[in-house]
């Protein structure tokens, strides 16, 4: 009787039932990728100089985090344990460049922009991470959501990272002259533009972020 | 359970690893072959038009839904040259590889040109479109300069990298970074002069025919592009001297 119970129970979860609409939101605050398990850092340093690349590197980084878990869960009773990061990287890589090749075909302006960052994806810590972690031992839907919410809460550091370092690094905000069209004279802060500054900046966003939620290390 | 167990044990032998391992990657090579193939053809159409275009848009201001493919047609005569300045018979810049020719020792490059003829007398030259090719900081940087019918004063430029750093060197790219060659002139009297991005940003040289304000932060990549122009210019001399009026 209680399997019966049980049986009807699993079946009645909803696509978006509690447990599951955790996936999204655990990833934006309570377990984010960057400042939280501090992943994907390299990522979030180099192509934050601007806010037009790091929003399509976190599009892009979402997608392929969300399609390579699908494919990895639906393949996780068939993986050998000692060959598993090579299937992940197999899959990840194939992601990686079909995006890549369809992007150059059918949208070739975005492409362009994007060419060497498109390629970083692959070695992003927070892909694999998400397979190994999440993909290899639970079905294909909540993958999928795993991946959505990661890559969202990957999106929203770079975001905020973008923001601060493009007005003040050059002024602008997705390439829009925020100081000239209020007239106000502004140079431009150099280090925000370096890498040092976003590793600052990065640094800063992490205390705040983890005296908000009251997140200790070990 | 009994199951279960046998499977595991089954996934760890080396022969199904193996089986395993050779199978994802014919799968994989499998897709990424077909894709590759499928859409070569779309591929190849946005590299040409883009080619097109930025050639074009170094001499001409293109309006969103102008028909680029016509224009050109209609008024670009290209041809191949060698380092001599001698027409070579029979080929046409798509069979030259601006990567591959870089490579090269400069007196064996192929020169891919493009004369802009006038609009009503195709007979005149307004402009002529050069090639560049050259290395910028991370990886390769190329571009289009075109001159004006003198075979000296720069119309336009425009410059494509393929990795240099956003926000900084890949400021090479912009509409605002690119104006700055408007106007400047290749030879000083009778010697290559060339055109020189200097260290520093915000500076006037609007007196100065060979030199353009820098771009602050990115002095390596403008290092880059001035080794570029100098090289390209060496190479194209022989041709714009016979032009050159």
């Amino acid at each position: 009787m209680a399997e019966v119970a049980e049986q009807v129970e699993k079946k009645s979860e909803g696509l978006f039932s509690k447990k599951n609409r955790k996936l999204i939101s655990h990833p934006l605050d309570l377990e984010n990728p960057v400042t939280v398990q501090v992943l994907g850092i390299c990522s979030a340093l180099a192509v934050t100089t601007q806010m037009k690349p790091a929003f399509v590197m976190s599009l892009g980084l979402t997608i392929v985090t969300a399609s390579s878990n699908v494919v990895i869960s639906m393949m996780r009773n068939t993986i050998p344990s000692r060959i598993r990061i090579i299937v992940q990287l197999a899959v990840v890589s194939l992601w990686v460049i079909l995006v890549d090749q369809i992007l150059k075909a059918y949208v070739y302006d975005v492409s362009k922009q994007l060419s060497v960052f498109v390629g970083l994806i692959i070695t992003n810590c927070i892909v694999m991470g998400r397979l190994e972690a999440y993909a290899m031992s639970n079905k294909p839907w909540p993958s999928f959501l795993d991946g959505i919410g990661n890559g969202i809460g990957y999106g929203l550091i770079l975001m905020t990272l973008a923001f601060v370092r493009e007005l003040f690094g050059s002024g602008a905000v997705f390439g829009f002259k925020v100081f000239e069209a209020v007239s106000l004279p502004y140079q431009g802060n150099g280090l925000m533009l370096l890498p040092a500054g976003a590793c600052i900046l990065l640094g800063i966003i992490i205390w705040v972020q983890r005296s908000i939620n009251g997140y200790r290390e070990g | 359970m009994q199951t279960k167990n046998a499977d595991y044990n089954v996934r760890q032998s080396n022969l199904y690893i193996v089986l395993y391992g050779a199978i994802l990657t014919i799968v994989c090579g499998g897709l990424l072959a077909l894709a590759s193939e499928g859409l070569k053809e779309k591929q190849q159409a946005n590299i040409d038009l883009e080619q097109k275009k930025n050639i074009l848009a170094t001499v001409m201001e293109l309006k969103e839904g102008d028909n680029v493919v016509e224009i050109y047609n209609s008024r670009v005569k290209a041809f191949v040259i060698d380092y001599n300045g001698n027409v070579k018979e029979g080929m046409t810049p798509e069979q030259v590889t601006v990567a591959a020719e870089y490579k090269k020792p400069a007196g064996e490059r192929l020169l891919p040109v493009y004369e802009i003829k006038n609009e009503r007398d195709p007979t005149k030259t307004d402009n002529v479109v050069l090639r560049v090719y050259g290395y910028g900081l991370w990886n390769n940087i190329w571009g289009f300069v075109s001159l004006k019918s003198d075979f000296n004063t720069v119309q336009g430029v425009k410059f494509q990298h393929a990795g240099e750093t956003p926000g900084l060197g890949a400021r090479i790219e912009s509409e605002e970074v690119q104006s700055r060659y408007k106007g400047k002139s290749i030879f000083d009297g009778d010697v290559v002069a060339s055109i020189a991005m200097m260290k520093g940003e915000g500076l006037d040289y609007s007196e100065d025919d060979h030199k353009v304000d820098g771009m602050s932060g990115a002095t390596l990549t403008g290092k880059g592009v001035n080794n570029m122009l100098k090289d390209y210019f060496a190479c194209y001399e022989k041709y714009l001297r016979k032009n050159k009026k």
